[in-house]
């Protein structure tokens, strides 16, 4: 009879449930985890990791075409898409045995099924874990954890079918080639798998509600991107939606309408990437005080839904819909059941966020307008690659990095940026952001040549009208 | 890495405290839970114990020394396997023996306030360096605030922004550096600095004796300052006929049988106990987010000590029997005296009493002591003419008076407490059940 008492049940295996199993193992928690599909969860088989797959091969066919820019030739030069599938999937699936090692170290008990609340008895919170209907165990803890996740948002007409009309997870694994593709939705998701397919040769066109593309990110940098996409060949509609798809045989007519306008297209595939949905149900929140309010549970700043013993993390417990943030609210949320002293509540403004479109973009903290929008007097800086001796030799000479400062206190508000390797360049100002640098201390870093991070001490130096290089 | 030893913060007020005694020698083996100094703060006489094993291995801050920061670095632990050499290379650059803690360069070192500087001074006030962030660090520069008197929450105790966020909502006049405020224009600023030439010139030159302030000096001199300046005091005085306490206090010591012996004050704190109790509202204190109806009655009862006062709480008093009240207040009262109160027993409240009836008083009127919403000041009971139906008539009688913080309790719910604390004095049948 396997062990069904523990001091924290972890509902979802995915960034936010593993890190926080592992996390509460190490406090000494004795922790069960209850996984449905795959540990790891969306992220690690369907999300992030198989698409960075996907867009190293697109990378390395951008990089093809342009040996000649670099004095390199080859001949013969083409692509096997099942291949760079396989090794996404492959890419996927060492990863996620990897995470099965990491809780079995830890001795986290993991259990195959479906983990639902099932009430309280002499103090504990219930769980009941069942797969395919039936009954795999009833256990008990104290505390437990929600951590289920999310999934596409599916909005009406716009329904995928697997086949004409996918989810990002169709579109991770497409048997052929697409010539024509709509992306609806220019966030994170809809804009990688426009630049994967725009790069492997698809004709791409992006729908986009609101007014600009990647509407969370900084006006500049918005418009840089939609520059730079324009360029590779990518057609954008902003302030328009999708009003109807017609499907075909193997090609759908889509109408598109923005404001007075409507034009209708023919694309072989649709990509629907409208945002998500959290996975709140039958995990049992009837009967409890767990308050849902538009698809997520709300959560105070430990992720406390307020129902006694129940926490929620992740995309679960709302935006921003990122593995990092998950991860780190499942530490917290932990820490908090540990009863570990001085914690601090994620600062939402110090979790940055990547799109690994090409090229790059990656941002931390408040936007330029959006810090005006709250009162701040701001200082901005911005630097541009093609300054950047690092990027020219790389021949990387589009982008820029954009910085914005508190004029009065010199506090980092925000850092926005897009171009080559950006995104493993933000960590620098979220460790700024976390030791609450100013300016002076971002100044006095000195920052090695040549590097692509020169540009990130330029802009904040151009912030205060001390840039050397441009 | 040797282990630093810090100035703790051993109650919520107190930025600073004295070494009055190492109680472990260099080379002492130490094991958590060991006492290793006694350190006297604002408020009594406290010990320290160690959190970590080791050996002790060097006194940073010499016995006696005055005014040293919470926080500072006052000596070294070495774990297994170090030597005394280990602490030369643990030692930060900027730390000098803290032969007086008294920041003397804060005078001059103060940047213009209005260039960002590249590099703020790690404040070395005892000799230490305080870990805050550089935004923290640059925030509490501009709000005038000592990083000295604010507790870090980040990691490893760093001062975080947010830190000075809270320590600048709730001012705390002992975080007001003293040096500053000749040329900091810094808000609210006190009035000039006090020397003692400058009072001795005020005073006419005459000469004086200079006596040291100790720690509970400026703690009563700082909290009842903050008290008079920040809260709207206002004042209601009752006369309370005694004759039928006087009465039953005779005979219930009578049957003590040596098991208690009920004073008048004892009454006092019951019947202020039970009125708070039927009237929550004045069992309250102010805070910016609204005002706090405490769930308990603690009340604070001031007992008179060698070189100053302090107040012993009765916990839960309207909970408690009279005779419970009395024994309790016997025990703190003597304790406090003995400067062996625990921190936790001279802490907090919701309410206090100071009662001057034992030197003769007639009636007076009492400083609040923050967060309380009031204070009672009690007068000494005496014999006075009074009219009854008519007539004269004599009367053993007290007069009582409430200082009420206006923020909190307005004049009706004063006046309604005194009307039942006065009836409960007056017919202490009422209180004693």
């Amino acid at each position: 009879m396997a062990e069904t008492s523990f001091d924290l049940i972890i509902v979802g295996g995915g960034p936010g449930g593993y890190v926080a199993a592992i996390r509460a193992a190490q406090l000494k928690l004795k922790v069960a985890l209850v996984e449905r599909e795959h540990l790891g969860g969306i992220c690690l088989n369907w999300g992030c990791i198989p698409t960075k797959a996907l867009l190293r091969s697109a990378e390395i066919n951008h990089l093809l075409h342009r040996l000649d820019e670099f004095g390199l030739a080859a001949s013969g030069t083409s692509f096997d898409l099942a291949k760079i599938v396989k090794r996404s999937r492959m890419v996927a699936g060492q990863l996620a045995g990897g995470v099965k090692h990491l809780l079995k170290k830890n001795k986290v008990t993991v259990f195959d099924g479906f983990g639902r609340l099932d009430g309280v008895a002499g103090g504990l919170r219930k769980l009941n874990v069942s797969k395919d209907g039936k009954a795999v165990a009833d256990l008990t803890a104290k505390n437990v954890i929600l951590a289920t996740g999310a999934r596409p948002r599916v909005l009406p007409g716009l329904e995928p079918d697997g086949k004409l009309v996918w989810t990002s997870k169709e579109a991770m694994i497409p048997e052929a080639m697409p010539k024509s593709l709509l992306v609806i939705g220019s966030g994170a998701i809809g804009i990688e798998f426009a630049s994967f397919y725009r790069n492997l040769g698809a004709e791409v066109t992006v729908v986009e509600a609101l007014d600009r593309i990647l509407p969370v990110e900084d006006a500049e940098i918005s418009a840089l991107a939609r520059k730079s996409f324009e360029k590779q060949g990518m057609k954008f509609h902003t302030s328009a939606t999708v009003k109807e798809l017609k499907r075909g045989k193997d090609s759908v007519l889509a109408t598109i309408v923005a404001g007075e306008k409507t034009e209708t297209i023919t694309v072989d595939r649709v990509i629907t990437a409208v945002g998500i949905v959290g996975n709140v149900e039958d995990i049992g929140l009837e009967g409890t005080t767990v308050r849902v309010e538009r698809t997520h549970v709300v959560v105070d700043q430990y992720a406390f839904t307020g129902e006694p013993g129940v926490y929620a993390i992740g995309d679960l417990a709302g935006p921003p819909w990122l593995a990092h943030k998950a991860s780190h609210e499942g530490v917290l949320a932990v820490e908090k059941i540990a009863g570990l002293p001085h914690l601090h509540p994620i600062d939402p403004l110090s979790i940055p966020g990547c799109t690994y479109c090409m090229p790059q973009i990656a941002s931390v903290g408040l936007t330029e307008a959006k810090a005006v929008e709250q009162g701040h007097t701001v200082k901005v800086g911005h630097f541009p690659y093609i300054g950047n001796g690092k990027a020219i030799a790389m021949g990387e000479t589009e982008g820029m990095i954009k910085t914005v400062f508190d004029a009065k206190t010199g506090a980092l508000l925000g850092a926005h940026m897009i171009g080559a390797e950006v995104t493993e360049l933000i960590q620098g100002y979220a460790v700024g952001r976390s030791l609450e640098t100013t300016e002076a201390e971002l100044i006095a870093t000195v920052f090695p040549h040549p590097t692509l991070s020169e540009m990130m001490h330029e802009s904040v130096l151009d912030a205060y009208q001390r840039v050397i290089h441009f | 890495m040797p282990i630093q030893i810090t100035m703790p913060a051993l109650s919520p007020t107190m930025t600073e405290g004295k070494i009055s005694k190492w109680l472990k020698a260099v080379g002492d083996t130490i094991k958590p839970g060991d006492v290793i100094a006694e350190i006297e703060t604002d408020k009594a006489t406290m010990e320290v114990e160690s959190a970590d094993e080791g050996v002790f291995g060097q006194i940073v801050v010499p016995e006696g020394t005055e005014g040293v920061q919470v926080g500072a670095l006052i000596g070294y632990i070495l774990a297994e396997g170090e030597k005394l050499g280990d602490i030369a290379a643990a030692k930060p650059a900027a730390a000098k023996p803290a032969a007086a803690a008294v920041p003397v360069a804060a005078e001059s070192a103060k940047p213009a306030a209005a260039a960002p500087v590249a590099t703020p001074v790690a404040a070395p006030a005892g000799g230490t360096r305080i870990f805050a962030t550089p935004l923290a660090r640059r925030l509490a520069a501009e709000a005038g605030i000592d990083l000295a008197g604010i507790a870090g929450t980040g990691p490893h105790g760093r001062i975080v922004q947010a830190d000075v966020a809270t320590a600048k909502a709730s001012p705390r006049p002992a975080a007001a550096p003293v040096a500053k405020s000749a040329s900091a224009p810094g808000p609210a600023a006190p009035a000039a600095v006090l020397t003692k030439d400058r009072v001795q010139s005020l005073a006419g030159g005459i000469a004086y004796d200079l006596q040291a302030h100790t720690s509970m000096r400026k703690a009563i001199a700082r909290r009842l300052t903050e008290s008079k300046q920040t809260i709207p005091h206002f004042y209601l005085t009752v006369d309370i006929e005694l004759d039928a306490l006087l009465d039953i206090r005779t005979k219930l010591n009578a049957r003590a049988d040596g098991n208690y012996k009920l004073s008048v004050n004892d009454f006092v704190i019951r019947a202020a106990a039970v009125a708070l109790k039927r009237l929550p509202e004045a069992n309250a204190s102010w805070s910016d987010d609204g005002v706090l109806l405490w769930k308990s009655v603690d009340i604070a009862v001031a007992v008179a000590i060698d070189g100053g006062l302090i107040t012993p709480i009765v916990k839960g008093a309207d909970l408690k029997g009279i005779a419970a009240i009395s024994n309790e207040m016997k025990d703190l009262g003597a304790r406090a005296k003995a400067g062996k109160l625990k921190l936790e027993e001279f802490q907090g409240g919701t309410f206090s009493i100071s009662n001057l009836g034992m030197f003769g008083i007639r009636e007076f009127s009492a400083v609040i002591n923050p967060p309380h919403g009031a204070i009672l000041a009690v007068g000494a009971g005496e014999q006075r003419v009074i009219v009854k139906d008519g007539a004269p008539a004599v009367a053993t009688v007290m007069s009582c008076t409430l200082s009420v913080d206006h923020r909190v309790i307005d004049g009706a719910i004063g006046a309604n407490f005194l009307k039942i604390f006065k009836g409960l004095m007056e017919d202490p049948l009422g209180m004693l059940v």
